[in-house]
């Protein structure tokens, strides 16, 4: 996509020296990546996958690249807590490492957890792979992966996480992205890398917060790769504040009979998007995706679900909420393809959506594509309101209204969070969804 | 002084006049039974009462407690101790069935200024109600009717009345659907709480219902209004010759 003259964002993106390891592959990586980049500039809403996030506005912001201070910048241990959950942790505050808030004394046996820079610079090869793939992306069909391509070319550091074959890692492992306020209005990026071994088993809670101000664009990339029968609970809670930018693209690949579920919250931000990418490569893989968005005031937050069944008796389940208030936008795609060879798999998808406003708007889109056979496959989407009918009746027995909109709103959401199985988890995110519910 | 006085009240639904002039007055510890043929207004009466939407109130008043119940919410009549038992119970799923009804429980003592029940107060006077109303506490752990049978709705709009006490209670239809075992059952928790403080408003097509729940009075409504009104051998004329030749526009 040509453009007359570079966008602000674009600039001040690209008005930053790269990060230099050393590593003659990586570096030329990124330098791959920042040349995509500056010649594709950011993608408009003719492109099929922005069509409903318009980046005019982000476009023409400047933000400054890295925080010098990010190392003594005061986080308070509240910001990240959670009930039931004191295991390993990794932080970074503003894309920087920080250990002073990170928990990684007396791993357990077969877990890896550390800073990417660190693992790169101990030994990069196993990592050649994954960090050389975004490079490759370059064809026109991914033109809409712009802030990929950045953030291949910036991030600095990220989360390595890697779980040794057979084992089973018996506390939540905790990763933490955190947005502190700073003079300037900051840009970071983070590179994320998670495998599995074959039948490992692990607890991944993801989380992202931020001060209220000044505005911020967090980019974070993650490659998940679970092997041969790994098992994956992974929660998301994004709750960054309403001045702060997230956009992340997360790509998961399931081997043989590896298992994945995710569950999502989407509270926060000014503009949030996320890619959500899973490859079913080995028989009877499975993913299972929940998750709920709950934009409101003027927050847009897009969700893009891509799952590609490639192999055979694969199966995925994905069952999302959106809620929006105010003048707030959300955005759903499911996008669903069951590839030639397929055969047997099982796919379902459902996206339900309440509008509380007449402002609000919410654009969902299922995609189906089947090439298999013998396939099961179901999807649905809707966009509504309250039942008035429920609403007379929690009346009638004296709940007020705005509690009656509330005891709904949140009965909706909450059946994304039925079968999340850390019980203390399950109840504190049921609070953060209720405490975003229009007073 | 009447606990509801009714008088001249005209309602339109949808534009349409439903309600044409009707007049009633209830007292305290009276059961009264409200008879008629489709589409005479029975259900109109109760929804107006309730305070749902859609249903438009032109002239007339009504008088609870002395005061104008048609200038209040729905949760403010609830709070005062009006009660409606749904002809159609809605399903409420993801919302738990005790939950809800402590909600509900609470907003109405908040309402009125009483200290609200933590759930150990409460969980023991549901456990007390349930004995009562002999259902079984697995109906509990459920959505709000979500999956329920038919008579296990009616059963639960009882037992909701149960707990929450009011002091006029509006049964729409409540022995619609039933099965003679369920009917029997409604009628025994209707029975068990017959008091001498609380009047009720059974709303029904049938006289089946008035052989378990006897009432003091019977009403014959048609086209919009109260064309008859009895004791209980009215229901039992009604059964015998039906709607029909009751009032003008009875057979509508």
């Amino acid at each position: 996509m040509s453009q007359s003259a570079p966008l602000p964002l674009v600039e001040s993106l690209l008005d930053v020296p790269l990060p230099a390891s050393g590593i003659a592959w990586l570096d030329a990586a990124r330098h791959e990546n920042r040349a995509a980049f500056a010649a594709a500039g950011l993608p408009d809403t003719r492109v099929e996958a922005w069509k409903y996030t318009a980046l005019r506005a982000l476009g023409q912001r400047r933000f400054t690249h890295g925080d010098d201070g990010a190392a003594l910048r005061a986080v308070a241990a509240s910001t990240f807590a959670l009930p039931g959950v004191d295991g390993p942790r990794l932080v970074f505050v503003n894309g920087v490492f920080r250990a002073d808030l990170s928990a990684l004394d007396a791993l357990p046996a077969g877990l890896t957890l550390q800073p990417l820079s660190q693992a790169l610079h101990d030994d990069p090869e196993p990592l050649r792979f994954v960090l050389s793939r975004p490079a490759l992306i370059g064809d026109a069909r991914e033109v809409g992966d712009a802030f990929t391509r950045i953030n291949a070319a910036s991030a600095a550091d990220g989360v390595m996480l890697r779980v040794a074959a057979g084992v089973k890692v018996a506390a939540p492992v905790q990763l933490v992205f955190v947005g502190a306020a700073a003079d300037v209005e900051l840009a970071w990026h983070l590179r994320n890398v998670i495998e599995l071994g074959e039948g490992a088993d692990l607890s991944l809670i993801e989380q992202h917060v931020s001060d209220a101000e000044p505005a911020q664009l967090a980019t974070v990339v993650s490659d998940i790769e679970l092997h041969e029968g790994a098992q994956l609970h992974h929660a998301v809670v994004q709750n960054v504040a309403i001045a702060t930018s997230l956009i992340r693209r997360s790509s998961v690949r399931l081997h043989a009979r590896a298992h994945a579920m995710l569950h999502a919250l989407e509270l926060g931000g000014a503009l949030v998007r996320h890619d959500l990418r899973a490859e079913l490569v080995g028989d009877g893989a499975c993913f299972d995706t929940r998750g709920v968005f709950m934009p409101h005031g003027r927050q847009h937050i897009d969700t893009q679900l891509a799952i590609r069944h490639q192999a055979l008796n694969t199966r995925s389940t994905s069952t999302w909420r959106g809620v929006a208030n105010d003048r707030a936008r959300g955005v759903f795609r499911g996008a669903i393809v069951v590839a030639p060879g397929a055969d047997g798999s099982d796919a379902s998808l459902s996206n339900k959506n309440l509008l509380l406003s007449p402002g609000a708007e919410i654009d969902t889109k299922p995609e189906l594509e089947i090439y298999a056979d013998e396939v099961k496959a179901a999807h649905g989407a809707t966009v509504g309101q309250l039942d008035e009918r429920s609403l007379f009746y929690l009346r009638s027995r004296g709940i007020p209204l705005a509690e009656a909109r509330a005891l709904l709103t949140a009965a909706f959401c909450r059946a994304v969070l039925d079968d999340l199985p850390n019980e203390a988890l399950r109840e504190h995110l049921s609070g953060l969804l209720v405490a975003q519910l229009p007073a | 002084m009447s606990m509801l006085i009714i008088e001249n009240l005209h309602a339109r639904v949808e534009g349409k006049e439903i309600l044409k002039g009707l007049s009633l007055s209830v007292n305290a510890g009276e059961v009264h039974a409200i008879m008629g043929p489709n589409g005479a207004g029975k259900s109109t009466l109760g929804n107006v009462l309730s305070g749902r939407d859609g249903y438009e109130v032109t002239s007339g008043s009504v008088t609870y407690d002395g005061i104008d119940l048609l200038a209040l919410e729905p949760e403010a009549r609830a709070a005062a101790g009006v009660f409606l038992a749904f002809q159609y119970p809605v399903e409420i799923p993801g919302v738990n069935n005790t939950y809800f009804l402590r909600a509900a429980f609470n907003a109405q003592r908040k309402a009125r200024g009483e200290k609200e029940f933590d759930s150990m107060q409460f969980l023991k006077l549901v456990r007390e109600k349930l004995k009562v109303m002999q259902i079984s506490d697995e109906l509990l752990h459920r959505a709000v009717n979500e999956g329920f049978s038919g008579g296990e709705k009616k059963r639960n709009e009882i037992f909701q009345m149960a707990v929450l006490e009011p002091q006029l209670a509006i049964l729409d239809e409540t022995d619609s659907g039933l099965d003679i075992d369920a009917l029997k059952h409604v009628a025994d928790g209707v029975n068990a709480l017959r008091s001498p403080d609380r009047a009720f408003l059974m709303i029904t097509h049938y006289q089946r219902l008035l052989d378990y729940v006897v009432p003091d009075f019977v009403h014959v409504l048609a086209d919009g209004r109260i064309v008859e009104s009895g004791d209980k051998s009215l229901a039992l004329k009604l059964e015998e010759h039906g709607y029909a030749g009751l009032g003008e526009g009875a057979a509508a």
